[in-house]
């Protein structure tokens, strides 16, 4: 038995249809930062599900011991008893009631069963010291940023007397500076206290910054573990475990044939649904050209989604001005069925909610966009439908016990095959694609772009939505770069770089914030 | 290693089979809720020496049932697209007193005067649907205020303890009356006896007709012993409940407006482009929105056809009572919602079938007649109910939770 405050051994984790996790080990030291890495569906949440409990013990295989102890928890209530604490992604806060009362939440001090709110005050105000957060315990959640509630968060665990705080992408809501504050809060609590935590980023950079060691995950399994102790660890050597050998041919090749100007969107401006004069999309302008690939980039929150929502029906926000012209004739997409009249297709970057009836199978959900395509008249002829729905099976592959099947059931990739095969057969001229790879294999990537690709030789024009800069820069002719609701950068697929883009963003911010500081003086 | 695991997939190119497990595993909920329906009326055939199912008490079911079913048809709908109505009963009252003081009081002609009153369903229907729909208040509170609304208009029309009646005897004839029999036979009632055996050849006609379909789209269809079983049950059932009721005084005519109903909504739920959209509705809202469906509209409608059918309701109840009193139809929601939930349907939406919504309609009223005839105290007649309707809804969170075992 090694002395590692947490050593996970031989997790392996199915779900219907996909092996989630496949014998993954994981080892932390105590009083260590340690960062957990891998592309989107790699296994990491998974991974930190099975340690919390939430995949409760007896549903995976292989072995949790926590300081040498052999660990099944079946909740969280029970890994958080033993000091494992994990902070989602997704703040698990209630934002209309204040700190004092989120910080105690399913802990409430009672004294014959009454809340005793002045000592719960007293403990809070005491909570918040070690976080550095200076506000009253009576702040409404809602009434803090982002940042502050990472903050809240962190002192909830605390109170909770963690030994092992899990965080699951912290900073990528954060800007840069209270993504600064919570890292050196992070290292403050491990060399102050001793706490250890496990890092989830995607932020690399953060990550060779302040972590001990590094875990990389691929495909559910372990790929190695670095030590950054002994020597620096540069973001290039965790890219090159995080994408293997495969990064050579991961984008199926493309001869470009590109015509005519299909798409054209100038000026767009979108305010936030319901922030009063907070402007989510600003003068975005931007075209696509028939049998062209439109790579648009950006970090999350720079309103790619909401100015492909917004252009698709005004599915976000308010509308504030812009035109949107096909074959250079202005076009009304101001519902969603007029933008699927005028061959304008959205697919979701968030298929399980605004994707696919969950519970409606393979064949209802593959006519739904276009009823009329089964119908005779406003009869739905069952027997067409059915086989409608079993050639996009064949043709995109989606692998289901059968057209009839729930969608529910069906792995991420077959899933997004199916989301793709509602809107190839609307029949659409221009498809937005937002991250249509997230959260599925390499393998059922790989098809999803065989398949953009076989669009764009039919002379569709696609618009490519992606947070992953090396999909970006695989599959587009031309690329935009979005920052903070507005179009910074065009460049071609030939002289873009991951280096690019991102300078192009980061020089964005600049100059954003000597506008901000501008605006104050 | 691959990371992932391929869901079973058949021969990329054969056809997709329909084996009779496949068949009975997709219809459990259908086939249960038969078998619950069997067993409910063998077992009140039993401890009612034989009365259950004479002509007389058959034909009795199905008029004591009508106004239930009917508006049950609506119900499915509002359910299916992820609603509630809780003010079906109080509508039924509101549209019996304006029946009443437009055909007995201002001397209407009660075919205008029931267009006139189910038009009037439709605009209740309207206002709800307006309030759900496009203010977003969620169904429960808007027909809980209409709930107190139309029952106070019903009093406010005809007073505490007044009552309007009685009708003319042609009104009274939509819900007690009977279709004449131009055969003049005497014993059994040959008319019905041949529309029966024309509902049973055009329900064979069709099955066959979507298997052809089938076939010709390069399914293969179910097994022909599932064909001709399902078809022999079917037909037969038509058969013999219409054998039965041609032994009292043949098909009573709301019988005849059930039936076109049922048609009417089972090809709307599973045919029709609307039905299929508030199927999406109620799935998810987001997804079928951004798949061009006008969610609000699809909600508005369902509304505005419960509001008809409850215009409709409200006519059959009152010519059945023979008069319009301020306590028509209490409690009536209640057991349209039961049936629909009984009948499959799912609280979360999306889910739900009109076969189920009678199949339930039916053996809540079974239940009440059976206990009824053997004189079991209503206070328990109530309590029986209740349990019923939790355990055929317990049936349904069992059965996804095991297939979500199976499927893990």
């Amino acid at each position: 038995m090694s002395d590692a405050l947490l050593e996970m051994r031989g997790i392996t984790k199915r779900f219907p249809g996909v092996l989630a996790l496949d014998d993954v080990n994981l080892e932390v030291q105590h009083h260590e930062i340690h960062a957990l890495v891998g592309e989107n569906g790699a296994g990491k949440s998974t991974l930190m599900k099975v340690l919390s409990g939430v995949h409760p013990a007896g549903t995976y295989d292989g072995e949790i011991y926590f300081r040498g102890e052999l660990c099944e928890f079946h909740n969280i209530r029970q890994s958080e008893k033993r000091g494992i604490v994990i902070i989602h992604q997704e703040l698990a806060l209630v934002p209309h009631l204040s700190i004092t009362e989120n910080m105690f939440l399913g802990h409430e001090h009672t004294r014959r069963g009454l809340i005793n709110w002045q000592q719960a005050h007293a403990r809070t105000r005491e909570l918040l010291e070690p976080v550095g957060l200076k506000e009253s315990p009576d702040t409404r959640i809602g009434a803090l940023g982002v940042g502050k509630q990472q903050l809240v968060e962190i002192a909830r665990a605390l109170a909770k007397n963690a030994s092992l705080l899990i965080l699951d992408e912290p900073t990528s809501s954060l800007n840069e500076s209270d993504s600064e504050a919570l890292l050196e809060l992070l290292t403050t609590l491990r060399d102050r206290d001793g706490l250890a935590s496990v890092l989830i980023s995607h932020k690399l950079d953060e990550i060779s910054a302040v972590a001990d060691s590094i875990t990389i995950l691929r495909d559910g399994t372990t790929v190695e573990t670095l030590d950054c102790r002994t020597e620096r660890v540069s973001t290039d050597r965790i890219v090159q475990g995080m994408v293997g050998r495969e990064l050579s041919n991961r984008f199926p090749s493309r001869e470009p044939k590109i015509g005519d100007v299909r798409f054209e969107v100038r000026d767009w401006t979108v305010a936030h649904p319901t922030q009063e004069g907070r402007l989510v999309v600003e003068g975005a302008s931007f075209n696509v050209r028939a049998g062209e690939v439109v790579g648009i980039s950006g970090l999350m929150g720079a309103g790619r989604t909401e100015l492909a929502m917004s252009l698709f029906g005004r599915s976000y926000g308010k509308h504030l001005g812009g035109v949107a012209e096909k074959d250079g004739v202005a076009i009304d997409v101001s519902s969603v069925p007029k933008a699927i009249h005028h061959g304008i297709a959205y697919v979701t970057e968030d298929r399980k909610t605004y994707g696919l009836v969950l519970i409606d199978d393979v064949r209802t959900n593959i006519t739904l966009a276009n009823l009329g395509g089964v119908s005779n008249g406003s009869f739905i002829s069952t027997p067409k439908e059915g086989q409608v729905a079993n050639d996009y099976r064949k043709a995109m592959n989606i692998k289901c016990a059968g057209v009839e099947q729930p969608t529910l059931n069906l792995s991420g990739g077959n899933q997004q095959k199916v989301v793709l095969s509602k809107w190839l057969f609307a029949g659409p001229d221009i498809l937005i694609l937002d991250e249509p790879t997230r959260g599925i294999d390499v393998g059922a990537k790989y098809e999803i772009y065989t398949i953009i690709n076989q669009l764009v030789a039919e002379g569709k024009a696609v618009v490519l939505i992606s947070s992953e800069l090396p999909e970006i820069l695989g599959m587009s002719d031309r690329i935009y770069v979005m920052n903070e609701g507005r179009i910074i950068d065009e460049m071609s697929a030939a002289t873009a770089t991951q280096e690019a883009i991102m300078h192009s963003i980061m020089r964005d911010y600049e100059a954003g914030a000597s506008r901000v500081a501008g605006v104050a003086s | 290693m691959t990371a992932v695991v391929d869901a079973p997939t058949p021969q990329a190119s054969a056809p997709v089979k329909t084996g009779i497990r496949q068949l009975l595993q997709n219809n459990i909920r259908e086939y249960g809720m038969l078998v619950a329906l069997l067993v409910i009326v063998a077992f009140f055939q039993w401890q009612t020496d034989g009365v259950l199912l004479t002509p007389l008490n058959i034909t009795n079911i199905v008029l004591q049932n009508s106004y239930i079913v009917i508006m049950a048809l609506g119900m499915l709908l509002i359910i299916v697209a992820g609603h509630i109505d809780l003010s079906v009963g109080s509508v039924v009252a509101i549209i019996s007193a304006i029946a009443g003081s437009l055909i007995v009081n201002q001397g209407w002609n009660w075919v205008l005067a029931a267009v006139v009153c189910i038009a009037i369903g439709a605009l209740i229907g309207a206002w709800h649907g307006y309030w759900v729909a496009y203010q977003g208040i969620p169904a429960f509170i808007v027909t809980l205020a209409s709930m107190l609304l139309f029952r106070g208009l019903t009093l406010v029309v005809i007073g505490e303890s007044g009552s309007i009646g009685p009708f003319p005897e042609d009104f009274g004839k939509l819900a007690s009356g009977f279709i004449g029999d131009p055969f003049g036979g005497d014993g059994r009632h040959l008319l019905t006896l041949v529309l029966a055996v024309i509902a049973g050849a055009a329900v064979l006609f069709v099955d066959l007709r979507s298997r052809a379909a089938q076939t010709r789209y390069g399914f293969d269809p179910s097994p022909w012993y599932v064909f001709a079983a399902k078809n022999v049950v079917m037909v037969g059932a038509i058969l013999w409940l219409s054998w039965t009721m041609a032994g009292y005084r043949g098909y009573p005519n709301v019988f005849i407006v059930l039936a076109i109903l049922v048609v009417g909504y089972t090809i709307l739920s599973t045919k029709l482009v609307i039905g299929r959209r508030v199927y999406a509705t109620g799935g998810n809202a987001k997804a079928a929105e951004l798949s061009g469906v006008n969610a609000r509209r699809v909600t508005a409608f369902a509304f505005v056809n419960m509001g008809a059918l409850a215009g409709l309701g409200g006519l059959v109840y009152a010519a059945r009572l023979n008069s319009a009193v301020p306590k028509a139809g209490d409690g009536l929601e209640l057991d349209v919602i039961a049936a629909c939930f009984i009948g499959g349907a799912s609280a979360t939406g999306g889910v739900g079938k009109v076969s189920g919504a009678v199949i339930g309609a039916f053996i809540m009223g079974i239940m009440n007649n059976g206990m009824s005839i053997m004189s079991i105290d209503v206070g328990w007649q109530r309590v029986i109910k209740g349990l019923v309707l939790l355990a055929a809804v317990w049936f349904d969170v069992f059965n996804k939770r095991r297939g979500a075992v199976v499927a893990a």
